[in-house]
């Protein structure tokens, strides 16, 4: 049990990648705050946690929003005592190219992947110190690595998060918490459905990435459950890039 | 057990971050070949490990002869059947001033930390090939990622060991070989002893750490164990840094 006792606040948590986590967090031994915008599911994950005998709960968060976020941290700290662990990995994607964006899809873009996890930071560092230390994980990407033709604005928002997270690790180190970044490459989740309709895509897949194929949630889970467990307590303002080799080459 | 009947090579295993390696993956079910210069450091903790109900053997490897690596994988195929995991860890450290810096001091940084690299991917892809896949992990550094002011040898041979690394994940990649590197920033080990054993000079250094102090070769084991282990099926030709957030600022 590589979580054990310890508090995790997911967001994002009500499927694809988050929910995975959320899972495998729980698995390890860790009380999951699941938190999104869609209660239904996010319900229905922690539901399912807590049936298969985790410890579960769910808080709806819409990560553009502070106040959301005070209330989301002290829920957490209510219902479980305590933070030790925030993976800020609500995020969406929007493919258009530079040139076609309109200002709104910019905005909405950068308030959810960028503004989010600034929030999400923000609040958590004053719980993790009074938890004594802790972990935070943003989710960013391989387009906060390298840029790509499909995309303009997705990218600056994850380059924000690469980043971000760098300030944020030599701001919380004096207080034990860690703060790192995981950039995934193409992941098959719910929120890049469009993209792996598209056979063309697969074909790219085959001849582009390395290892030839897309990655799974739960692979990228194991890499955030090791930079949240222990494990990496000497890993502060990383970058940990998860894509099958495809910004090697 | 995160390594159960997997087969690992690690060089420098005589001591530091080489030795913690063994003992973490033969805890973990690995069979481990440990290999170095140093016989007498080698078989000390190969005999540590199997004390303890480990798998583990010795082989002799200067990592600069190509002949020593042929012999050295075949031993390792021969005793334990096969080699799913090589850890390039074998290194030295030399800090001198770029004008200082004497043409055969060069040459041995290089041959070492360089080409002894080059010589282990290349005899174990075939190998690993044979066992249908696996993990190759190179020990760069954070002079892999940043420059600094006392050396510039050093620097080059762990930049080639970053740059080397993203190739040979490119090339592995079709039979299932990952390869990744490994970049620890200062960690408490007899490799830098002469550096840190100094009090004014080990303060100074942890002043310019964000975690307050160095690493230790089990942290650094532990993220190595992450990528050699099938946690990290999706990752491959990335750079893991644990520094302490030394290169974040």
């Amino acid at each position: 049990m590589r979580l054990k006792d310890k508090v995790a606040f997911i967001s994002g948590s009500a499927r694809g990648m988050g929910a995975v986590e959320a899972r495998l967090f729980a698995e390890e031994g860790a009380a999951v705050m699941v938190s999104d915008v869609n209660v239904e599911s996010g319900k229905r994950v922690a539901a399912e946690i807590a049936k298969a005998g985790g410890k579960a709960d769910f808080v709806e968060l819409d990560v553009t929003n502070e106040g959301e976020w005070k209330a989301a941290i002290g829920e957490t700290e209510r219902r479980f005592g305590r933070v030790d662990i925030l993976v800020n990995n609500a995020g969406i994607f929007v493919a258009t190219v530079i040139e076609k964006t309109p200002e709104e899809e910019w905005d909405r873009l950068m308030d959810i992947n960028g503004k989010g996890v600034f929030l999400g930071t923000k609040h958590a560092i004053p719980a993790m110190r009074r938890a004594g230390g802790g972990a935070i994980v943003n989710i960013s990407s391989g387009a906060g690595i390298v840029g790509n033709k499909m995309e303009g604005a997705y990218t600056a928002t994850k380059g924000a998060v690469r980043l971000f997270t760098k300030s944020a690790a030599l701001q919380g180190a004096k207080d034990g918490i860690r703060v790192n970044s995981v950039h995934p490459g193409t992941i098959d989740t719910e929120m890049v459905a469009s993209l792996l309709a598209d056979k063309e895509y697969h074909r790219w897949v085959k001849t582009m990435i390395p290892l030839g194929r897309v990655g799974k949630a739960e692979e990228v889970a194991k890499l955030v459950l090791f930079l949240a467990s222990d494990d990496a307590s000497y890993t502060t303002g990383a970058e940990f890039v998860i894509d099958g080799g495809y910004t090697a080459g | 057990m995160r390594l159960k009947d997997k087969v690992a090579l690690i060089t420098g295993g005589a001591r530091g971050m080489g030795a913690a390696e063994a003992r973490l993956f033969a805890k973990e079910g690995a069979a481990v070949m440990l290999s170095d210069v140093n016989v007498e450091g080698g078989k000390k903790v190969v005999a540590e490990i199997t004390k303890k109900g480990g798998k583990a053997a010795f082989i002799k490897q200067d990592v600069t002869r190509e002949e020593e690596w042929k012999a050295a994988i075949a031993e390792t195929e021969r005793r334990f059947g096969r080699l799913d995991i090589l850890i390039n860890n074998a290194g030295i450290f030399v800090t001198t001033v770029i004008e200082k810096t004497p043409e055969e001091e060069w040459d041995r940084l290089m041959d070492i930390n360089g080409k002894g690299v080059f010589f282990g991917v290349k005899h174990a892809i075939p190998a690993i090939r044979r066992a249908g896949g696996g993990s190759i992990v190179n020990i760069s550094s954070t002079a892999g990622i940043v420059g600094n002011t006392l050396e510039g040898a050093y620097t080059a041979t762990k930049g080639a060991v970053r740059l080397f690394t993203k190739g040979a994940a490119l090339q592995g990649a079709k039979d299932g070989i990952r390869v990744n590197s490994v970049h620890p920033g200062a960690i408490d080990t007899e490799m830098v002893a002469f550096l840190v054993d100094d009090k004014k000079h080990r303060k100074e250094l942890e002043a310019r750490i964000p975690l307050g102090r160095l690493g230790t070769a089990e942290e650094v084991a532990k993220v190595v164990l992450f990528l050699a282990s099938d946690d990290a099926a999706y990752v491959t030709g990335a750079e893991f840094v644990v520094d302490g957030g030394y290169t974040a600022q």
